[in-house]
């Protein structure tokens, strides 16, 4: 019996980060199925279902019992929910109400053209959101840091499509530097023409670097002032090292929550976004399907999008553990 | 550490302390001012938001001093007009969440039984749920329709007050003056809201004012995609999305609006981060504001 209960800890102590990799993930999954119900009982939490959203009010009741038995919908509710699971799961999206195509052949080129534009954005906000927090955070209460947090306190409150609409009329309406639509035919690439892109990717940093520049700021001024910051100094370390080596270094734990935070703040933005420039993707289809009141498309968008959210928060708990050496052994 | 969590008041340091900032004063009298013409906007149009006084698109004139719209009703009345719904709903939601999320944090902070992890991992399954996405699929089950948008604000709101209202309880429920309420049987409904609530009025009052942006951006982003007020509202956002055509022909029917709603976030946005301070926190250590 001794042996037993020494062991137990022993391995668990041996593969912590393992558990904690496979408690997070069970806890996500477990999180996605309840999404999942969710966003099944919300796409009809009134009467009137995808049939009659799809023939309109003056349907006839046989057309509409027709349509009905076509998508199944005569079948009671917790069987549609399954069946709509088990499809998922074989990588069947299910069947679009108003376009009568596979969700999956509407969506592909969609999720690749947002991919591509959350992609440009990503890349050039962190970069950027490091370099304005850093430079604020080292020359705080002085006039680049005033400059910088009231500037991105201003932005933050802005709604992207105030953002996109404004870089509308300065650069498409008055200047005439780019087009003020991103129309992008089927079957294109955006990067074949990335002038398009220069807009809707602005508007995306525009609101999200403001939040990133603000915490990695604080981030930075919490490291400034800490006591190993403090000895490197006394040590005659010159500044730049200081705070590249030392203040940096362990800023960058908070900093990857912040980017895992604008990453998901994104997926909402890029919805707005893509709609103010009529750029094809997800959330532009999104937007779509839900004023056509396209459930089927709408639930299996939705949870993708949610699974996408969901796994960035992982990812980025787990990036954090890695980042903390304190964390990958403590409870 | 212990002075964060206001066991004394700071009232009394408070409104010199916010007055202290400039950003924060600009912010208090801008903001009053796009509060004031949102509310009382209505009532000094010089035309009905819905009449069709002239034709399409006409550039702003001494008749119409910001131009007609798409169908050529008057755009500086429609923007008079078109603040009310966005104070109106987002201020709705605000003030549900907290109805909502303060009793549950409270709940669950206090009730030191299986109701407390119950209650919060139920938020956290709202808090893995992208707000706009969320909305979204409520406005695919409800269709669009203003109660439904701020019943889905005010959800969406909901898990983030709760954490913070719960957090702050835990703080509070140890002390020494409301382990006496304890020892003395008040009754738990007194206990909450006398011992506890007051205590913990600070915290909420740091945080109410990122809430209230928070809200506005939704409820725009909503009306915006059209999924939320339907024409022929006024609405500043529902404004900008249906005046796009007229982009360069007449972009006073949407740089109009886009500046009200910007003026009215940054305002509340710069009078919320003078409060959080003046009561001694930052807004950028809360998840912030989307």
């Amino acid at each position: 019996m001794a042996t037993i209960t020494l062991e137990r800890p022993r391995a668990a102590r041996r593969y912590p980060f393992v558990e904690y990799v496979a408690r997070r993930v069970g806890a996500g999954l477990l999180t996605l199925l309840v999404v999942s119900m969710l966003i099944f009982a919300g796409v009809q939490v009134l009467p009137g279902d995808a049939a009659s959203a799809v023939l309109g009010r003056n349907a006839t009741p046989s057309a509409l019992a027709e349509l009905r038995h076509q998508m199944h919908l005569d079948r009671p509710a917790p069987e549609r929910y399954l069946s709509w699971l088990g499809g998922l799961l074989h990588g069947d999206l299910g069947q679009s109400a108003t376009a009568q195509q596979p969700v999956l052949d509407l969506i592909s080129g969609r999720a690749a053209n947002s991919g591509i534009l959350a992609l440009i954005t990503l890349i050039l906000l962190v970069p950027l959101s490091l370099l304005f927090g850093v430079l604020a955070a080292t020359r705080a209460g002085r006039w680049l840091d005033h400059l910088i947090s009231t500037s991105s306190l201003a932005v933050i409150a802005l709604p992207e499509f105030v953002i996109g609409t404004v870089l509308i009329l300065i650069f498409a309406v008055n200047l005439k530097l780019v087009p003020p639509v991103s129309l992008v035919l089927p079957g294109e690439s955006p990067l074949s023409q990335p002038n398009i892109l220069v807009l809707p990717v602005a508007t995306l940093l525009g609101a999200s670097l403001a939040q990133a520049i603000r915490m990695v700021r604080a981030g930075m001024l919490e490291a400034l002032r800490s006591d190993y910051v403090q000895m490197a100094r006394l040590n005659g370390f010159d500044e730049r090292q200081v705070v590249l080596r030392y203040a940096l270094r362990n800023a960058l734990a908070p900093t990857v929550q912040v980017i895992a935070l604008d990453v998901q703040w994104l997926i909402g933005g890029i919805i707005v976004t893509e709609y103010v420039f009529g750029y094809p993707g997800l959330g532009q289809g999104l937007a779509q399907a839900v004023s056509a009141r396209d459930i089927p498309l709408v639930q299996s968008v939705a949870l993708l999008l949610a699974a996408v959210f969901i796994a960035i928060n992982i990812v980025a708990d787990l990036l954090v553990v890695f980042l903390i050496p304190k964390l990958r052994t403590a409870q | 550490m212990s002075s964060r969590s206001g066991a004394f008041p700071v009232r009394a340091a408070g409104w010199p302390r916010f007055a202290h900032r400039p950003s924060a004063r600009a912010g208090l009298v801008l903001g009053g001012i796009i509060l004031l013409i949102a509310l009382g906007g209505p009532f000094v149009a010089p035309h009905p938001f819905d009449a069709i006084v002239g034709p399409a698109f006409q550039a702003p004139d001494s008749h119409f001093p910001l131009g007609t719209d798409f169908l050529g009703r008057d755009v500086l009345s429609r923007v008079l007009y078109g603040g009310r719904t966005v104070v109106g709903l987002a201020g709705a939601a605000t003030l549900l969440a907290y109805l909502i999320g303060v009793s549950i944090g409270l709940l669950a902070g206090f009730s030191r039984s299986l109701l407390d992890p119950l209650l919060m991992r139920a938020m956290d399954v709202l808090l893995a749920f992208p707000p706009v996405l969320f909305l979204l699929v409520l406005a695919t089950g409800a269709g669009p329709s203003p109660v439904a948008l701020v019943l889905g604000v005010a959800t969406v709101n909901v898990p983030n007050i709760a954490r913070i209202v719960r957090s702050a309880t835990l703080d509070v429920s140890v002390r020494g003056y409301v382990e006496a309420a304890v020892a003395r049987g008040e009754p738990t409904a007194v206990l909450l809201a006398r011992e506890i609530l007051p205590n913990i009025a600070n915290t909420l009052l740091a945080d109410c004012g990122i809430r209230f942006t928070g809200s506005i951006l939704l409820v725009a982003a909503v009306n915006f995609l059209g999924l939320g007020l339907q024409p022929p509202t006024a609405d500043w956002a529902l404004m900008i999305s249906e005046n796009r055509d007229g982009l360069t022909i007449q972009p006073w029917a949407l740089a109009a609006p886009a500046l009200m709603i910007a003026l009215l976030t940054i305002c509340v946005n710069l009078v919320a981060d003078g409060v959080a301070r003046s009561l001694g926190r930052s807004l950028d250590s809360e998840s912030a504001v989307r």
